[in-house]
């Protein structure tokens, strides 16, 4: 019986496999639901044409928060980073030059993040509160509020390379799903993601164990601000326009999607697997539910019952007491319910 | 185990190499101020080369402070610090080098990150990196699992290597924290408090283990605040008082009921001094 209990509960630990079943169960719900668009091919290419962006963030942010941190100022990296390659692409005429600048422009952003953290001292939620504020305002006054349209940029080969078709398929899902496979190793394989995950465990033992705690936040944050510049690459490319508030609906939706997956809020554990499949809820819920008929307004709605259902099956997952305690207090409130009946 | 081929390494191989020291560590008048207060204020402190020193005084006296500079977390305001009677460059001590000059220390209560596997827990700061600087997962969960069984003796209680740390009781943890310091070969462990929270069975377990480290050929800081634990173990007691050293015995020098008079007379020293 115990060997039994723990065999089933090593299955369990196996990286994200509760998240899995969770997405399963949506896709199976949406073919039930909406048989003409689920079983066909397209709607998946669809997914995997839009996902990357968000996919990108989350899996990133997935390290900052397994350090015990926050970004709140990636919205401003996607339309700093996003305008610096549109104005390269629309004034200049250089992509390449673009792509550069943009990448750099978002590991200034974290460089700064990074000093105003670690060696300033200010709270990452506020500092990149801050900084989310300032970068977004300096990209509205530098576009003077426009946005560009990049109506021929899919003639460039940057743009074939970053998000062409092979067929019907995507080409910025690769680029993204390597993104998260290289970032995997990052946390899971490499000193700086094991010193990541001491941090956010507890700063002062990642202090006495030998970690350079405010080295390795700082390159986190640059990290996560080349990740983020990046993903407003793909975004700008794939919508082949810029707008200056175009960062403005991911705040939410990218949090949501790291815990989603099972990352702790309270840092140490992180699950990148988790993040790419929550990342592909996440982008999969609003378009299922238009497909399926439901009205628009019932996303966010929906979003927050998986979103909670997810979080409860982690902890009954991760903290078998805890878990323990809940589902004690479900069965309780049935057997009441029973008795209170008869 | 390779240490890692780097700048660190090639400043500790002459030390390490030397044969006739006298003292595995020696401070001279260290200074140490955190903003305006002074926590160590001119403290000359040796350690043997074979030798058990006990570190004594109320809370607050600088304890914690002088062992942080030992191992390498503080950098001292001003004074000097040799390692086997060689001077160490202040502006390059660390963790990394006093574990590299084969210095360990178990730090009062938390030096073990909780939600990590044992493994992490045992080689974080000095990983065994494979090839192209991967961490070499494999082998240091093989060598984990060898010393829980073998080191701790931890066999047949469920715990292995992918065990996490919040799964283990306060006396498993400090076997572990003393594992990794043994595991690394010091010449001399700093142990803080090593036995507070534990059970009775599991301090004696603690005890035991100082005592090997003294029939090991090692050296040993250990800070307690249980009297007769220190006075029984150390080669040498030392006590602090406001930052300052304010007391010196070599076993044999002290009954345990004079000691205990004496801390005592230290702490009602206080409550005067600030009522």
């Amino acid at each position: 019986m115990a060997t039994a209990d723990s065999a089933s509960i090593r299955v369990l630990r196996i990286e994200g496999l509760p998240i899995v079943a969770v997405l399963l169960i949506l896709v199976v719900a949406f073919m039930i639901a909406a048989p003409e668009v689920f079983l066909g091919y397209r709607i998946y290419m669809s997914f995997l044409a839009t996902v990357p962006p968000l996919l990108v963030l989350a899996v990133a942010l997935t390290l900052v928060i397994a350090a015990g941190e926050i970004d709140l100022s990636f919205p401003s990296i996607i339309a700093l980073s996003g305008w610096v390659l549109a104005y390269c692409i629309h004034e200049l005429g250089s992509p390449w030059l673009g792509l550069g600048l943009a990448l750099l422009s978002g590991a200034l952003v974290g460089y700064v993040n990074g000093i105003l953290i670690a060696r300033v001292g200010i709270p990452s939620i506020i500092a990149t509160l801050a900084t989310q504020f300032l970068w977004g305002g300096l990209t509205t006054v530098l576009s003077q509020g426009l946005s560009y349209s990049l109506g021929d940029v899919d003639q460039l080969l940057l743009w074939r390379l970053l998000v062409g078709r092979i067929g019907p398929f995507p080409v910025q899902a690769l680029w993204a799903l390597g993104v998260a496979l290289v970032l995997w190793l990052v946390l899971n394989r490499r000193r700086f993601g094991e010193h990541l995950l001491f941090i956010g465990d507890n700063a002062k033992v990642a202090e006495v164990v030998g970690v350079n705690v405010a080295r390795e936040k700082i390159r986190m944050f640059v990290l996560m601000g080349v990740m983020a510049a990046f993903a407003a690459v793909l975004l700008t490319l794939e919508n082949k326009n810029f707008f200056n508030t175009q960062g403005g609906g991911y705040l939410l939706e990218v949090m949501a999607a790291v815990f989603i997956g099972g990352t702790s809020v309270f840092g140490g554990k992180a699950s990148v697997v988790g993040t790419v499949v929550g990342s592909f809820i996440i982008g999969m819920v609003e378009a299922g539910l238009v497909a399926t008929g439901l009205q628009g307004f019932w996303v966010r709605a929906v979003v927050g019952i998986v979103f909670l259902a997810a979080v409860v099956g982690h902890l009954i997952i991760e903290e078998p007491d805890r878990g323990r305690t809940v589902l004690h207090i479900v069965r309780g409130k049935l057997a009441f319910n029973r008795k209170a009946s008869s | 185990m390779q240490p890692e081929q780097n700048g660190i390494t090639q400043r500790v191989r002459a030390p390490l190499a030397a044969q006739t020291w006298r003292h595995i560590v020696r401070l001279e008048k260290v200074d140490m101020t955190f903003g305006r207060v002074q926590a160590l204020a001119d403290i000359d402190f040796q350690v043997g080369r074979n030798e058990i020193v006990g570190l004594l005084g109320d809370n607050g006296a600088g304890k914690s402070t002088l062992i942080k500079i030992v191992s390498g977390v503080l950098r001292p305001t001003a004074g000097g610090i040799w390692v086997r009677d060689g001077p160490i460059d202040l502006d390059d001590y660390s963790v990394r080098m006093a574990h590299e000059l084969r210095i360990e220390t178990v730090h009062q209560g938390q030096t073990l990150g909780e939600k990590q596997p044992l493994w992490r827990n045992l080689f974080v700061g000095r990983q065994i990196l494979g090839r192209f600087g991967f961490i070499d997962v494999k082998k240091e969960k093989q060598i984990a699992d060898q010393l829980l069984r073998q080191a701790i003796g931890f066999r047949g209680q469920g715990i292995t290597a992918e065990s996490t740390v919040r799964d283990l009781s306060g006396g498993e943890r400090q076997g572990i924290a003393i594992a990794r310091a043994m595991y690394f070969q010091a010449d001399l462990i700093v142990l803080d408090e090593p036995t507070t929270a534990l059970a009775v069975s599991e301090v004696r377990k603690v005890l035991a283990f100082v005592e090997g480290v003294k029939a090991a050929g090692h050296a040993c800081i250990y800070i307690e605040h249980n009297l007769a634990h220190v006075h029984e173990v150390a080669d040498r007691l030392v006590i602090l008082d406001r930052g300052r050293v304010v007391g010196e015995f070599a076993k044999g020098e002290i009954t345990l009921p004079e000691l205990t008079n004496r801390m005592i007379a230290l702490h009602e020293g206080h409550a005067r001094g600030h009522g």
